[in-house]
């Protein structure tokens, strides 16, 4: 089972807003948090309510991100996006289909542009690097 | 259910359960719990007599105004001048002309700045604002002193969020043309005093605009008292429709002013050797007007106006202190804008929450409350603060859905910290 299917595993298996919103929370925290002094702005994704910053380097053609942000809930979402962008090929991130992962997950409104989280603008990042490194 | 932190104050004795009746979508389920609404600051909801304006004109009037060529666009030129002359009664001018239809406060600004602002500022001349600005009274007069090499100068803002008015008075001086300040506060609900404001300005020979959008719903207008030069507010903040607002104007400056956007109603004659433009208030209405949005504001001033505003008003500010005290309690809440007059509103942070994270949490709970910077940029960093929680309430809030918000609060605390 990949990491991304393992997420959705475990939140269809939650009934709660409480216990769903725990796992997400507890899934932010296993992020490493990004260094203070990485925390640029060039790194910054431009969201609208909280912070969120990526970084990335690539190792056998495979990227490794960085991300983090001053929110724990939103660092939960980013948890959840990394599931299924870390340590994969250009192809693979861009062959993913995080509408279909998101609608699985009853997550889709985050990824709305409305929602002003950063979340959209950093799958949108994420992909926009694949697609140069392709 | 009662919190045990709930505060003992004296209930005015406003019957809040008929006034909620007024209003359909709150009685709605959110995520599965009754909806608290604490996001009026962004926009108030509409009472049944607004929503059958709108249809019943729909329904029963629709037609293009100003055209008399029949029955139907008579009756709208009608209701809709009538509407006009309701907004002037509301806020006490003195001309029917003085009233401008625009789509909301933002292009009632926009409209001074790119119509006066173009024809009597230059570069040596001074614009004061204040760091309390929404967005929407910032970036025109960036814009306009961008244009004309004017200098914008911001008054300061104390840490309890009150102005700074010494600052303001030494600001003051006969380079200022122009003072835009907002009546009250959209990200703290600090209410400015403006009648200061503006006696200060005249002496020095500047205008002045007042930013109305937070405090229409909160407060009795009377511009001829005021004797402000603009008022710009919205109409969706008033328990209106949203995309109509109005420009109020003094008359002789209106008609001093050159138009600004051009197209049919705002023309009296057009041909290639020139065109020549249309008197107050249509030179400033371009296009075919939002007649339904003019119609459904009025509805929402008449809506206002059969009750006692000072009875809603003594509602609200217990609403307040009752919201104060009560979040107040709750370890670790720093309410921002405090010891000072304010409208119905309480911005606050909880210490090790981010209020994004607070936000998410109270939503799941059915309470919608704003979060972030407020588009209030300026005023956050002047603060040393990301942003804020924002409940503001109004006189359809109860003092059981404050105590929802206690307790959110407590429950999401319970999961962030």
């Amino acid at each position: 089972m990949t990491a991304s299917d393992d997420i959705v595993d475990t939140l269809s298996f939650f009934d709660s807003w409480e216990d769903r919103y725990r796992y997400m929370i507890d899934l932010g925290k296993e992020i490493p948090s990004m260094p203070d002094d990485l925390k640029t702005e060039e790194r910054l994704v431009p969201g609208c309510q909280s912070q969120v910053w990526i970084d990335y380097t690539i190792k056998n053609n495979k990227f490794i991100f960085q991300v983090d942000s001053d929110a724990l809930i939103v660092k939960g979402l980013l948890a959840i996006v990394m599931a299924a962008y870390q340590k994969k090929n250009a192809d693979e991130i861009l062959a993913f289909n995080i509408q279909d992962y998101f609608e699985k997950l009853d997550l889709i409104k985050h990824l709305s542009p409305t929602r002003g989280n950063g979340l959209k603008a950093m799958v949108e990042k994420i992909k926009a690097i694949a697609r140069i490194k392709e | 259910m009662q919190n045990s932190n709930t505060p003992h104050l004296k209930h005015p004795g406003f019957d809040v359960e008929k006034v909620r009746a007024d209003f359909p979508i709150l009685s709605q389920a959110v995520n599965q719990h009754s909806l608290v609404y604490f996001d009026n600051g962004a926009t108030a909801q509409k009472p049944n007599s607004v929503i059958d304006a709108i249809s019943h004109y729909y329904q029963t009037t629709n037609s293009n105004v100003h055209r008399g060529a029949h029955y139907l666009s008579d009756k709208a030129t009608q209701e809709f001048e009538s509407a006009r002359s309701c907004i002037q009664k509301f806020i006490n001018a003195a001309h029917r002309e003085e009233i401008i239809w625009t789509r909301g406060t933002t292009e009632s600004i926009n409209l001074v700045a790119q119509t006066w602002g173009r024809e009597n500022i230059s570069k040596d001349d001074e614009i004061i604002i204040s760091t309390l600005e929404h967005h929407s009274n910032i970036v025109p007069w960036q814009l306009l002193c961008q244009q004309s090499g004017a200098q914008l100068k911001v008054i300061k803002v104390k840490k309890n969020g009150q102005l700074d008015f010494n600052h303001f008075k030494s600001l003051l001086s006969d380079k200022t043309k122009l003072v835009a300040i907002g009546h009250i506060s959209n990200a703290l609900g600090v209410i400015n005093p403006v009648e200061e404001i503006i006696k200060l300005s005249h002496q020095y020979g500047a205008l002045i605009l007042i930013d109305g959008a937070q405090a229409m719903p909160h407060l009795i207008l009377d511009v001829e008292k005021l004797d402000c030069d603009f008022y710009a507010f919205s109409g969706h903040k008033m328990f209106g429709p949203m995309g109509i607002g109005v420009l109020y104007g003094k008359q002789d400056l209106l008609n001093a002013m050159p138009p600004w956007q051009a197209g049919g109603e705002m023309i009296e004659k057009v041909s290639f050797e020139g065109t020549t433009f249309n008197q107050l208030p249509y030179k400033f209405e371009a296009g075919t007007p939002n007649v339904a949005g003019a119609i459904g504001l009025a509805a929402a001033a008449d809506y206002l106006d059969s009750f006692d505003r000072d009875a809603l008003a003594d509602y609200e500010n217990f609403l307040l202190d009752y919201a104060t005290i009560a979040l107040s309690k709750i370890e670790g809440l720093k309410i921002i804008g405090d010891n000072c007059e304010k409208a119905s509103v309480i911005s606050f942070n909880i210490e090790g929450c981010h209020s994004q994270d607070l936000g998410m949490m109270l939503d799941q709970q059915g309470i919608a409350v704003r979060t972030g910077h407020h588009c209030a940029m300026p005023l956050m960093d002047a603060l040393e603060i990301s942003g804020t929680v924002r409940a503001s309430l109004c006189f359809y809030n109860t003092t059981n859905e404050i105590d929802r918000l206690c307790q959110g609060i407590e429950k999401a605390k319970s999961m962030l910290i």
